[in-house]
């Protein structure tokens, strides 16, 4: 029928192309860069060569994939840890402010990143607000160093994405079915027992989208290493940044940058696995 | 539940509001500070406010900010909106899914150098315009994604009724379909409107080089990463407080667009 497809051109086609000239084709080409050689003068040679990808297997490069790793995992677990309880207790408050209490979760996620990080410059370094409370509870003689490391960086990530992880754990528990819990209870098991064998095990999809969604921002963030890092801390991202700045070298930028996304496609994939396995087992977590 | 466990619930969530909002509120509570040092408070001020309306680089990167954002916002409220309609219109496959959802989840780093390759391999001259053309990318997929949970709830027998009865595709989609997805658009144009101001690695790497194309967030950067100055407190209050403001009126014009 051509009106319809008059009528679908009209809505997706803009749309469509705007996406594939301004999205596709500029990552397609950077994939494709992975594969030549870097230009005398930056730039590029086109000539084939995998070399790029031996030198990223490198141990020095190999260490800050380890590093980037490290500091997106441990951010995660940390967001996990401190976001589950959290998401937890708005899912058991009174209805009617649930969503009140959510909003105020979500609202820092919205505003400008770079404020959100740097306002831990403010709090962290020598002469901040943690070092000198801590100073006046007595507890340190000297200020501690919070500022410029990797606790600094942890911190930051945490901080900026722990309410993403909140509502994706939330949404979770929300959808629990409450009969199944009860049913445990009254087959006589205890509340913690309850939790561990009933209420953690449903609400899995929820932690794991929370925690490769912490996972996938962090491995591969620029502004939070940069800045809570102070250059002292390499990540992927500040490597793929020097080598399209710095040191001008774009097939090798072009070869990390392909690598992230690798990394990344993985994890999101395993995670949505992992969703259509639980939506699979019966649905029991559905009311 | 035993109420230990719901006190201690209580008590954790509140302790992660402070984690939240201490370090904002403390930004806040330093741009008032006359010195303008972290260090103590020596009485209210509010000269800092005053630096900042007197900067004519903050200005100008405040006027570059908000022509990018508008048109950016504008160009992708349209054309997110209607690929939200024809993707739930006629559910899509895999593919154009995974485009949707790529600019949200790529890292930024790596979306802005690719942008960056593409423009300097075709000549193209940077500035504010290669900014918008890249705002629109991210936009698209977010303005899309508000829209279409709109529409998830549109019984679809009410548009082929519409048609039945005679009137035209185009008469339909003003009358019946505009004004259910109205509240998701605007709310969608407010998300995408706070989303292009804050933005910045991809901004940075689209400007091109000089002071002329500068937005608010580089210029924010800069005076993080070389020196901060004590202005920085006033400008992240106004600017935290305007997305706060733009993120609320969303939330309120369609609720769920900020994810709850």
């Amino acid at each position: 029928m051509p009106r319809s497809l008059l009528r679908d051109w009209l809505l997706l086609g803009p749309g469509l192309t705007w996406l594939a000239l301004f999205l596709v084709v500029p990552c397609g080409m950077l994939l494709v860069f992975a594969f030549f050689e870097r230009g005398v003068y930056g730039g590029i040679d086109y000539i084939f060569t995998l070399e790029n990808f031996s030198r990223a297997i490198d141990p020095l490069y190999l260490s800050i994939f380890l590093t980037s790793a490290k500091v997106a995992g441990l951010a995660a677990v940390i967001a996990l840890l401190i976001g589950y309880p959290a998401a937890y207790a708005i899912a058991r408050a009174p209805a009617r402010r649930q969503t009140a209490y959510l909003v105020l979760v979500m609202l820092p996620f919205w505003s400008n990143y770079l404020i959100r990080t740097y306002a831990w410059i403010v709090l962290l370094n020598r002469e901040g607000l943690v070092n000198k409370g801590l100073a006046g509870l007595g507890l340190v003689s000297e200020p501690l160093p919070l500022l410029y490391n990797e606790f600094a960086i942890v911190t930051g990530l945490v901080y900026n994405y722990l309410p993403f992880v909140v509502l994706a754990i939330y949404s979770s528990i929300s959808r629990l079915n409450p009969e199944v819990l009860e049913a445990s209870e009254d087959l006589g098991a205890s509340a913690p027992r309850t939790f561990w064998r009933v209420t953690l095990p449903l609400t899995l999809p929820g932690v794991a989208a929370g925690a490769v969604f912490v996972f996938v921002l962090s491995i591969g963030n620029f502004i939070t290493p940069d800045l809570l890092g102070g250059g002292r801390l390499q990540m992927v991202g500040n490597v793929i940044y020097d080598q399209f700045l710095t040191a001008r070298d774009w097939p090798f930028g072009a070869t990390l940058s392909f690598i992230l996304i690798g990394i990344m496609m993985i994890l999101l994939f395993s995670q949505a696995m992992l969703v259509r396995k639980a939506q699979g087992e019966g649905g029991i977590a559905h009311a | 539940m035993p109420s230990p466990a719901r006190f201690w619930l209580g008590a954790h969530l509140r302790l992660v509001y402070l984690f939240l909002y201490v370090p904002i509120a403390v930004l806040m509570v330093l741009s008032f500070n006359r010195a303008g040092l972290p260090t103590a408070w020596t009485g209210f001020s509010l000269k800092w406010y005053g630096a900042l309306a007197e900067s004519q680089a903050i200005i100008n990167a405040a006027l570059n900010t908000l022509i990018v954002a508008v048109i950016s916002t504008v160009l992708a409220t349209l054309l997110g909106a209607l690929l939200a309609v024809g993707m739930e219109y006629r559910r899509r496959g895999p593919g154009l899914e995974a485009m949707l959802f790529a600019p949200m989840i790529i890292p930024d780093i790596v979306l802005a150098i690719a942008l960056l390759s593409f423009f300097t391999l075709l000549d193209f001259t940077l500035g504010l315009h290669s900014i918008i053309l890249s705002h629109v990318v991210f936009n698209i997929a977010f303005v899309c994604a508000v829209v279409r949970t709109r529409l998830r709830s549109f019984d679809w027998a009410v548009f082929e009724a519409s048609v039945d009865l005679g009137a035209s595709e185009a008469t339909t989609f003003r009358r019946i379909i505009l004004p259910m997805i109205f509240p998701g658009v605007l709310a969608g144009a407010m998300l995408a409107f706070t989303l292009s101001v804050d933005e910045f690695i991809i901004a940075y790497f689209t400007a091109g080089a000089g002071q002329s194309s500068t937005t608010l967030p580089m210029q924010i950067y800069s005076m993080i990463r070389f020196g901060v100055t004590p202005e920085i407190n006033a400008m992240a209050t106004v600017v935290m407080l305007v997305s706060f403001t733009l993120v609320l009126l969303a939330q309120r014009a369609n609720k769920g667009v900020v994810g709850v």
